[in-house]
């Protein structure tokens, strides 16, 4: 396999919020990774860090952020330009953002193929209508000439995936795109994805919460917590032996039917996630930790507790005996 | 037997609403006839999809809405004849946005002493302590309580709309996917202290969520409802057990469970999505169900009930 995508030790400051404090991540090729973490741990802000996209007054810093081999950390804004919708796309977070209300949903998604090849109209709306039979939409002819606000969510996240792959990218950023749907759509969309990915070998990576989802289509997870990536492994690692004490918390957490009775309390990790301001040091998660300890307060170590199995934790591996969860 | 803390009766809400400045107003039944009741301590959880209802539902059996049609009877006495202050002593919500529901320039303990006030007929001393005691019970410290909720979390902000909630000692509480907008591990806190709630005050819950998961670890008891009415209802092991309505077996299938290996299964919906103004003829569920029958499409198929609950099928 080889790397689509490789970041390396990306740290992002956005005035006092160290939004993100060090995190690494690779995608490979025909491979779908999934970055799941609470509210506010620095998920979409490390793929708009990626894609060049960060929010006004964000810094930036990585010692590596390789696209297909090539280093794009100090492309500028123009080159970024010419990356973005053609070789690596994005789903944003919320579909409203990134589909312009005044324009058809057939004008937004040919202008994409018509800015980065200056593709023919008529040929450019053959695509657009190939690309939505293809994400499931039954009359695609009609809801090119729709605009945005005419179409139920579904059908909204189905088009931006649509748009998404007008050029064919190689590598697409998902940020929580089924996180607004209903169950039986977010399964859909789900599977559409998963079917694209084989057919197209796109890389994928996914940004969720949910740890359903999680299992069920990623090969390799992240788990992100107030900024760092502090575990990661193959989805069947992470699940059947994870590491990290919050990984560990986190996986009692979710109510899965038939495992934990009705009135049995669910398990739960104690406090809230801490807000962490430039120069803090330690390990972030050490308020909430029942195994904290006195070198949490200092450098972590970066530890392997299995072949591509990483975890940010003073802890040794398979601490505690077998997996808590 | 004493009465049901919840029953409701032949209960239909329509919507007039208007898509174009000139089009003639089209009307939406968000909620199409439903019968039901809530035996008092237990937890009747409803789900569905986004549109079908169940906020309308909640509403009007808060008496938050007029009924089109049918009635609401809360612990036996007509909703509808009900002083306001009496009906907020029996029944209280816990919405979804613990933001929106919450006066961002008020105290907490303010907030949470809003319905004693109300009453009109409630001492200061006493609404001081029982406010006092609403937060102990939901966790929040005093200190917390002289803050806005603008510097709580999410989860302490959901904390607050509970204590607000149990002030008056309600003996009914409808919630509204109070944990859809919290992360996992507050959704566990917060559904850990409802459950302990339950159990220690003996409330009655109807318990609105589109997560199947958390419905199945709080519920008795599961409505499942489809544009408006309720296709399904019965005891939650059986629901989840053997569901008999093909809607509920596609929303079951489409939960994904934390376990790795097993995909995502194909739910065999098709992309045709309900719209609640357009609602179709016969079995409003057929043009996505994957086993319909050729009646379907013409005949609307009656609810047959058991002891065990009710489904709305021509196959079941
Ligand atoms: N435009 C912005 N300006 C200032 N701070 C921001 C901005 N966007 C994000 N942040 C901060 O950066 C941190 C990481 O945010 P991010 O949006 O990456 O979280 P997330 O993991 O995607 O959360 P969610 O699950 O809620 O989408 C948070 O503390 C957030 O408040
Ligand atoms: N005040 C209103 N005016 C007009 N239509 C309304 C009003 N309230 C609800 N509706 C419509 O009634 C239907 C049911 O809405 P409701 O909010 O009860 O659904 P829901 O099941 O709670 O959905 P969700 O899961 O998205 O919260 C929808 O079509 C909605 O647009
Ligand atoms: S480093 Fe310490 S505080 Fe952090 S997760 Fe590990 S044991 Fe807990
Ligand atoms: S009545 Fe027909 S269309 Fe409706 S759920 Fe049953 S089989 Fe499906
Ligand atoms: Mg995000
Ligand atoms: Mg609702």
């Amino acid at each position: 396999m080889s790397a689509l995508l490789e970041v390396a030790d990306l740290r992002v400051t956005i005035g006092s919020t160290a939004a993100v404090r060090g995190a690494s991540l690779t995608v490979n090729k025909g491979e779908t990774h999934c970055l799941v973490g609470e509210s506010g741990c620095g998920k979409s802000i490390t793929a708009l860090s990626v894609m060049g996209l960060l929010p006004r007054g964000a810094v930036r810093e990585t010692t590596a952020l390789r696209f297909a081999g090539e280093e794009i950390g100090r492309y500028g804004e123009r080159q970024m330009e010419r990356l973005r919708g053609d070789r690596m796309a994005m789903i944003f977070q919320e579909p409203m953002t990134s589909l312009n209300p005044a324009y058809t949903v057939g004008s937004q998604m040919t202008e994409v193929l018509r800015r980065h090849r200056g593709t023919p109209r008529a040929q450019a709306v053959d695509r657009a209508a190939e690309l939505l039979a293809r994400v499931g939409i039954t009359a695609p002819g009609l809801r090119l000439g729709q605009y945005p606000h005419q179409l139920s969510g579904g059908l909204r996240q189905r088009v931006m995936i649509a748009m998404a792959l007008m050029c064919d990218p190689e590598l697409l950023i998902a940020d929580e795109p089924t996180t607004a749907l209903d169950v039986t759509v977010q399964a859909q969309i789900l599977r559409l994805l998963a079917g694209l990915q084989k057919d197209l070998g796109l890389g994928i990576l996914l940004i969720t919460h949910d740890l359903g989802v999680v299992a069920r289509v990623a090969d390799r997870v992240s788990v992100m917590y107030a900024g760092e990536v502090v575990e990661s492994a193959p989805t069947a690692a992470l699940f059947a032996a994870p590491e990290h004490p919050y990984t560990r918390g986190l996986l009692t957490c979710v109510p899965v039917p038939g495992k934990v009775k009705r009135d049995e309390p669910l398990g739960s990790i104690p406090g809230v996630v801490p807000r962490i301001q430039p120069g803090f040091a330690g390990c972030g998660f050490r308020d909430r930790c029942a195994q904290a300890n006195a070198a949490c307060a200092g450098t972590i170590p970066r530890r392997e507790a299995a072949a591509g199995h990483e975890v940010l934790c003073t802890l040794p591996p398979g601490w505690g005996g077998a997996a808590a969860a | 037997m004493s009465a049901p803390a919840i029953e409701v009766r032949g209960l239909r809400r329509v919507f007039r609403v208007r898509q174009g400045l000139f089009a003639s107003p089209r009307e939406v039944v968000a909620v199409d006839d439903v019968s039901f009741s809530v035996p008092a301590g237990s937890v009747l959880g409803v789900v569905g999809e986004s549109g079908c209802g169940k906020s309308t539902l909640a509403r009007l059996i808060l008496g938050l809405l007029e009924p089109s049609a049918g009635d609401v009877l809360v612990d036996g006495q007509r909703l509808g004849g009900m002083d306001r202050r009496a009906r907020a002593r029996l029944i209280q919500p816990v919405f979804q946005d613990p933001f929106a529901s919450l006066n961002p320039k008020r105290r907490i303990r303010d907030i949470v002493a809003m319905p004693l006030i109300a009453q009109g007929d409630v001492a200061r001393a006493d609404i001081d302590r029982r406010v006092g005691e609403a937060l102990d019970r939901v966790g929040l410290s005093r200190e917390q309580g002289t803050r806005f909720p603008a510097q709580l979390s999410g989860g302490q902000r959901q904390r607050v709309a509970i204590a607000r909630a149990l002030v008056l000692r309600p003996r009914i509480v409808v919630c509204d996917e109070p944990t859809s907008a919290l992360d996992v591990s507050v959704q566990a806190q917060i559904l850990n202290l409802l459950a302990e709630l339950r159990r220690d005050l003996g409330l009655t819950y109807l318990f609105i969520s589109h997560n199947l998961a958390v419905v199945e670890h709080i519920a008795s008891e599961v409505a499942v409802m489809y544009l408006g009415r309720i296709v399904e209802r019965s005891e939650s092991e059986r629901l989840f057990a053997a569901p008999r309505h093909p809607y509920t077996r596609a929303l079951l299938a489409s939960v994904l469970t934390p376990e790795p290996g097993l995909g995502v299964p194909d739910v065999g919906l098709g992309d045709t999505m309900p719209d609640p103004a357009n609602i179709p003829p016969g079995c409003r569920f057929h043009p996505r169900c994957p086993v319909a029958i050729a009646k379907c499409s013409t005949e609307a198929p009656r609810p047959t009930a058991d002891a065990a609950g009710l489904v709305e099928c021509h196959l079941a």
